[in-house]
């Protein structure tokens, strides 16, 4: 990387690439490990398509179909003054390794008195229509697990700057890629060079006076989208996107729905003891008076992720459903 | 080295190590009598999970390991974290909650973490030490230093699949991991016929393409001898050992368990078979030992443990203002 401060356009897939590319690059402690992440494949999506023939197998390191045993040599390696990057090829399989991830890399900081640190990094996909056990969204799991953070990119400059963020990080982080994205192949300015979206920041990338909507990840293309039709009906809303879902940026959402008075909050999570609950109910505490409607959550049933096209479009919230809500909390 | 040369070599070590190694083993049954008894008074509230009966078994090894190797144990790791050096001060300060704790009591019984000892972690779930010694070992080697890694686990964790996804990594990126299985013949309250029908567990390593060595868990010196070699092993990059130390376990799964499940005349052969008196016997007998300095060592060690168990006594418990501090790194805005 030369030039840092010019730009090209890049895929969230080949943002993923470039940051762990720059990472491995500047820092000989990082190095990768997971299921088939050496050339060939590169991947079983190809995200980390090139880095072992650049770096060696020695730093991308393909596993055996092993979760306990890639998240444990994480864990113990990052024990002894490395900075892993696991990945776990999709977060139903993050089942897996909850033991290691929940019970060692969130408590061991805590538990060790401040001694320890686990300067890891997980990152895992969120499927799209696989069916039940390829294609949840449990990232509220770890949100309620002290000691891990939460991150939750939704556009390739986001995705890039994150990730660098989290391999830097001294703490766990569990970064979220959902295949939707993934997949696309529209491109978007990204940054050349390393540069760091600090964690726990949102972003507004639509400003609005109207009503905000909470997003992030792959809900927030969705929630731009209602936002430019809703525009059009002389509704203005605000899209915040949180980027991080540990640390929850409450300053950005309390400030945007102070001002607007009504929020929707959408995920791809289930509805039911989701983030959106979480963040619904800390407006309610702290914004009580100032609320013209109650908040209301726009996500996914509580049902396992269906295989049926019919159900599976009624399962996942989407642009028509957030304006939908949008419109209600308007009234 | 053969077996018996190794034997032969842990049998002649310097008199001042084998006193050490004997100081340690004594250190860890008199410091466990002692907090045991504390409980049994309602000294202090507390909870613990008894070694007795495996001292050799976990000191043995620490003696053979360097002191910058690491090591992984398990709530019932007392004799692991004394031997890798931790003063009996930070050990019952951790076991009482206390400031004075090596995690100033916010880990407590289960979780003793003295990573400045290269005691790097203690997992409070059965086999999960495993996967964890193999980040360490890799850290090792891609740092391209030689140190080892050392991860004990109960025979329990036999069963669990951890281990055997942690074996067969290690295995397949050649690790300088031993995995050192006290096989005390419990898993919890059952016995080790009831819940598996392999007869020698250190037989679980060979498939995985491990050696799998057995050895007399009340002989410390046996132990140190097998200790050595896989420590030998692995420092020379020929890969993990399985290296089973077979040590009965006199009392009960943890303080309260009276062990009423435990065939008696089994415990009584162990009771019979106790490795720090042995040791001590077998000192004298070689004239390494007056029996008056073993008297006297006794006397000395059983002081320390007293005043160390006041310290942590007498110190504070953590204000309350740091119950949020330690989730993250410092200065991350985290919930509350």
């Amino acid at each position: 990387m030369t030039a840092t401060h010019t730009e090209s356009e890049m895929t969230f897939g080949e943002a993923i690439n470039d940051a762990l590319d720059i990472a491995l690059g500047s820092d000989p402690t990082v190095f990768l490990l997971g299921e088939d992440i050496a050339d060939p494949p590169g991947g079983v999506v190809r995200l980390t398509q090139g880095l072992s023939t650049k770096y060696g197998t020695h730093r991308v390191r393909a596993t055996p179909i092993s979760e306990q045993a890639i998240a444990g040599a994480a864990i113990g390696a990052a024990l002894g003054g490395l900075r892993p990057v696991a990945e776990i090829m999709l977060m139903d399989f993050m089942t897996l390794v909850m033991d290691q991830l929940i019970n060692h890399a969130a408590k061991h900081r805590y538990m060790s008195g401040g001694t320890s640190h686990l300067p890891l990094t997980v990152r895992t996909r969120i499927g799209h229509r696989r069916g039940a056990q390829h294609s949840s969204s449990y990232e509220a799991w770890f949100m309620h697990a002290p000691g891990i953070k939460v991150c939750a990119p939704a556009t390739a400059q986001d995705a890039k700057g994150l990730l660098l963020s989290c391999i830097a990080d001294d703490d766990p982080c569990l970064f979220l890629e959902p295949t939707p994205m993934v997949r696309s192949r529209r491109r978007s300015q990204v940054p050349a060079g390393d540069y760091r979206v600090p964690i726990g920041q949102a972003a507004v990338p639509v400003a609005g006076t109207d009503v905000s909507i909470i997003s992030y990840g792959q809900m927030t293309p969705a929630a731009l989208d209602a936002a430019a039709t809703l525009a059009n009906e002389g509704i203005s809303a605000e899209v915040v996107d949180l980027r991080s879902l540990v640390p929850l940026d409450h300053h950005t959402v309390l400030t945007s729905v102070a001002k607007t008075r009504r929020a929707v909050v959408t995920h791809a999570a289930a509805r039911f003891a989701g983030p959106g609950a979480e963040i619904s109910a800390m407006i309610h505490e702290e914004l009580f008076g100032q609320l013209e409607r109650p908040v209301r959550r726009v996500a996914s049933a509580f049902t396992p992720v269906p295989f049926a096209e019919s159900l599976a479009q009624i399962h996942a919230p989407d642009a028509s459903t957030i304006a939908e809500s949008v419109r209600e909390v308007m009234t | 080295m053969s077996t018996a040369d190794a034997d032969a070599g842990a049998r002649s070590l310097p008199v001042s190590d084998l006193l050490s190694i004997y100081r340690t083993m004594l250190t860890v049954r008199l410091a466990e009598e002692r907090f045991m008894r504390g409980l049994s008074r309602g000294e202090f509230p507390g909870f613990y999970f008894p070694v007795r009966g495996m001292e050799a078994a976990a000191v043995g090894v620490i003696a053979a390991l360097r002191r910058d190797d690491y090591y992984i144990t398990t709530y019932r790791g007392i004799a692991d974290v004394l031997a890798k050096g931790a003063s009996l001060e930070a050990v019952f300060g951790e076991l009482l909650g206390r400031v004075t704790g090596m995690s100033r009591g916010k880990g407590g019984t289960m979780h003793m973490a003295d990573p400045e000892r290269g005691m790097m972690l203690t997992t409070g779930i059965v086999g999960s030490g495993t996967p964890i010694a193999n980040g360490l070992g890799l850290a090792a080697q891609l740092q391209g230093n030689d140190r080892v890694t050392g991860v004990s686990f109960g025979d329990g964790a036999t069963s669990i699949g951890a281990l055997h996804e942690a074996l067969n990594l290690a295995s397949l990126w050649n690790l300088p991991v031993i995995f050192v299985c006290h096989n005390n013949l419990w898993g919890e309250c059952t016995p080790l016929d009831a819940y598996t029908r392999t007869a020698r567990l250190a037989e679980r390593a060979t498939p995985f393409g491990i050696p799998g060595v057995t050895v007399d868990g009340t002989d410390v010196l046996a132990v140190h001898a097998a200790a050595a070699q896989a420590a030998d092993r692995a420092r020379v990059g020929d890969g993990p050992t399985f290296l089973e130390v077979v040590a009965p376990r006199i009392l009960g799964h943890n303080f309260g368990d009276t062990g009423d499940y435990m065939d008696e005349a089994a415990v009584e052969r162990a009771r019979a078979n106790d490795p720090v008196p042995k040791f001590g016997e077998w000192l004298v007998a070689q004239g390494h030992l007056g029996r008056d300095e073993l008297e006297a060592m006794y006397q000395e060690i059983s002081d320390e443990v007293e005043q160390a168990l006041a310290v942590a006594v007498n110190s504070d418990m953590l204000p309350t203002d740091e119950l949020h501090t330690d989730v993250f790194a410092s200065g991350v805005n985290a919930p509350r």
